[in-house]
């Protein structure tokens, strides 16, 4: 599902974000990525979404490299990728239903099908009952849940979270975790980026752990 | 959940945007080009103060080139109406009596190369002149009537300019006349200076026609600038430049269109106001001519040219700033 292979990211100033990174998350595989903020968490995931491209090495998402797509590429595979932000990044003048079907309406799904997955999506993460509200009311672990259910009302194959848990406190860090796995076990691929060691150390999956740009720990236990 | 994804990690090649293809159906592509365009309408009419102002400027600067075209067409109307009449008017000695100048008439009237004669006796065109001129007072002080007798000569219609000219100088030639006079002469100059006029318009409205693309450029550029966050997000979850570029290219159609309606109402306001007034000037040329509103072509053709350039406006601001937003 992600391929990096010798990957490596130079910033204009000359300083080295990442490199020589080489990793295989395998589709339906979930995994965390670990580090201290300035590792390089945040420059692999835009890699991923091709808000940056690499300097060197290779990238394949779903067997497609990413070095050999162009500006028109980008988005078709931003639709394959359901992305979710520590600061939820959602749009605060439309309802909770309207932010949630962003995303079909940009690939013009007809209506009544939109009405559908918008529901089936808000139900999933347990907020049916608020889709005419709008996001400003809502707490925070609610927001990202919008968000949670805005990145997967597409069904894309692989989710991507930057920080999810960043702004939350333990007990809703962990239902939203709840939410990943439930999606991991229909067959998502999921990689999230966090630097929640106590919670992560919790769960049974694969730890990628990234230090100054380089990729020292990659198992299923960490030990830092 | 699990068809659906299953389903693209066996078909990894084939992009997001053909996946609902299938679900799009026939009518899909204008039910959502028709949402956006109420959309766009309804964020305008969130905005709607200052969305109003720049409609209204739009109007104004659509309502000035718009005005002076329909005041300039119907002078051209007037001044083709008056070239079907063109007259010579001969001005009798002042010593030709009544009855010699309606004999002159009579024989005028059976020569060739004249369709009509009329013949205006002193007493006549002193009562008009009293009548229209508003001097009856200073008319009755004085102790004969100074106006001569006058002879007016329609020629045929088909008559080509030369013919014209050369019964002018045999009229001329009469011995009962004083002066002859052509009136077409002023008609051509009046041809000419609406042909300056003309161009003049055309001028101001290709400088204002460039003013209102700015306006509308600018407008949504601050409209841009305004949504910058927006943008981000979606082009972050897969909108094509396509998909963003389309509710701002809408702004700028109802901007163009409210501008253009805008324009219209100024025009036939100003027209209305002017009725009155134009009526009593064409009553003192002796002519019914009315002043008109603006035509269903003319409606037409401002509705479009408002409508042209709101979306040219939109599509200069959103090739110029769209890109640069991108995520970071």
């Amino acid at each position: 599902m992600i391929l990096f292979d010798k990957v490596s990211k130079r910033y204009p100033g000359g300083q080295e974000a990442l490199s020589a990174i080489s990793f295989h998350l395998k589709p339906g595989e979930m995994a965390f990525l670990t580090g201290h903020s300035g590792a390089g968490k945040s420059s692999l995931l835009k890699l991923i979404t091709l808000i940056e491209r690499a300097s060197g090495g290779q990238i394949l998402i779903n067997g497609q490299n990413l070095a050999r797509l162009g500006r028109r590429g980008i988005p078709p595979l931003r639709r394959n990728i359901g992305i979710i932000f520590q600061d939820y990044r959602l749009l605060h003048d439309r309802t909770v239903f309207d932010n949630v079907a962003l995303p079909l309406i940009i690939t013009g799904l007809q209506r009544r099908d939109v009405v559908r997955r918008v529901r089936a999506s808000l139900d999933m993460v347990g907020l049916l009952n608020k889709e005419k509200r709008y996001p400003i009311t809502l707490s925070g672990g609610e927001q990202q849940r919008i968000g949670i259910a805005r990145a997967v009302v597409n069904k894309p194959p692989l989710l991507l979270a930057d920080e999810p848990t960043g702004n939350l406190d333990p007990e809703l860090s962990r239902e939203i975790m709840g939410l990943f796995e439930l999606f991991n076990q229909v067959g998502v691929s999921v990689l999230i980026a966090s630097h929640d060691l106590e919670l992560i150390s919790q769960l049974p999956y694969r730890v990628l752990t990234l230090d100054k740009g380089r990729l020292i720990h990659d198992g299923e236990v960490t030990d830092s | 959940m699990k068809s659906g994804s299953s389903k693209r990690v066996a078909k990894p090649s084939r992009s997001g945007a053909s996946r609902h293809a299938g679900r799009r159906g026939p009518g899909g592509y204008l039910e959502r080009h028709l949402q956006v365009l109420v959309h766009s309408l309804g964020q305008l009419n969130r905005a709607s103060l200052s969305a109003l102002i720049t409609a209204a400027v739009i109007g104004i600067a659509l309502a000035l080139p718009a005005g002076l075209y329909v005041l300039v067409d119907h002078a051209r109307q007037l001044g083709g109406h008056w070239n079907e009449t063109t007259q010579i008017s001969l001005f009798l000695k002042q010593d030709i009596d009544t009855g010699r100048g309606e004999a002159l008439a009579d024989t005028l009237a059976d020569k060739a190369g004249i369709a009509a004669v009329e013949y205006v006796s002193p007493q006549q065109a002193l009562d008009e002149f009293r009548e229209f001129s508003g001097f009856g007072d200073v008319l009755d002080t004085l102790e004969s009537n100074p106006l001569p007798g006058v002879i007016v000569v329609q020629p045929d219609a088909s008559s080509p300019p030369e013919a014209i000219q050369s019964l002018l100088e045999q009229l001329q030639a009469l011995p009962e006349v004083d002066i002859a006079q052509l009136d077409m002469e002023w008609v051509k100059r009046l041809h000419t200076i609406i042909d300056i006029i003309q161009r003049a318009v055309i001028t101001i409205a290709v400088l204002l026609a460039l003013a209102v693309l700015l306006i509308v450029g600018n407008t949504i550029r601050l409209d841009i600038e305004n949504r910058r966050e927006e943008i981000v997000i979606t082009k972050l979850i897969g909108a094509t430049d396509g998909f963003i570029r389309r509710p701002f290219l809408y702004t700028g159609f109802w901007y163009g269109l409210a501008g253009a309606v805008i324009a219209l109402l100024l025009v036939n306001v100003s027209l209305a106001l002017l009725q009155q007034p134009v009526r009593r000037l064409a009553g003192l040329y002796g002519s019914d001519f009315q002043l008109g509103f603006t035509t269903p072509g003319m409606v037409m053709l401002l509705l479009f040219a408002g409508i042209v350039l709101g979306l040219l406006g939109a599509l200069l601001a959103v090739s110029r700033h769209l890109r640069a937003i991108e995520p970071e």
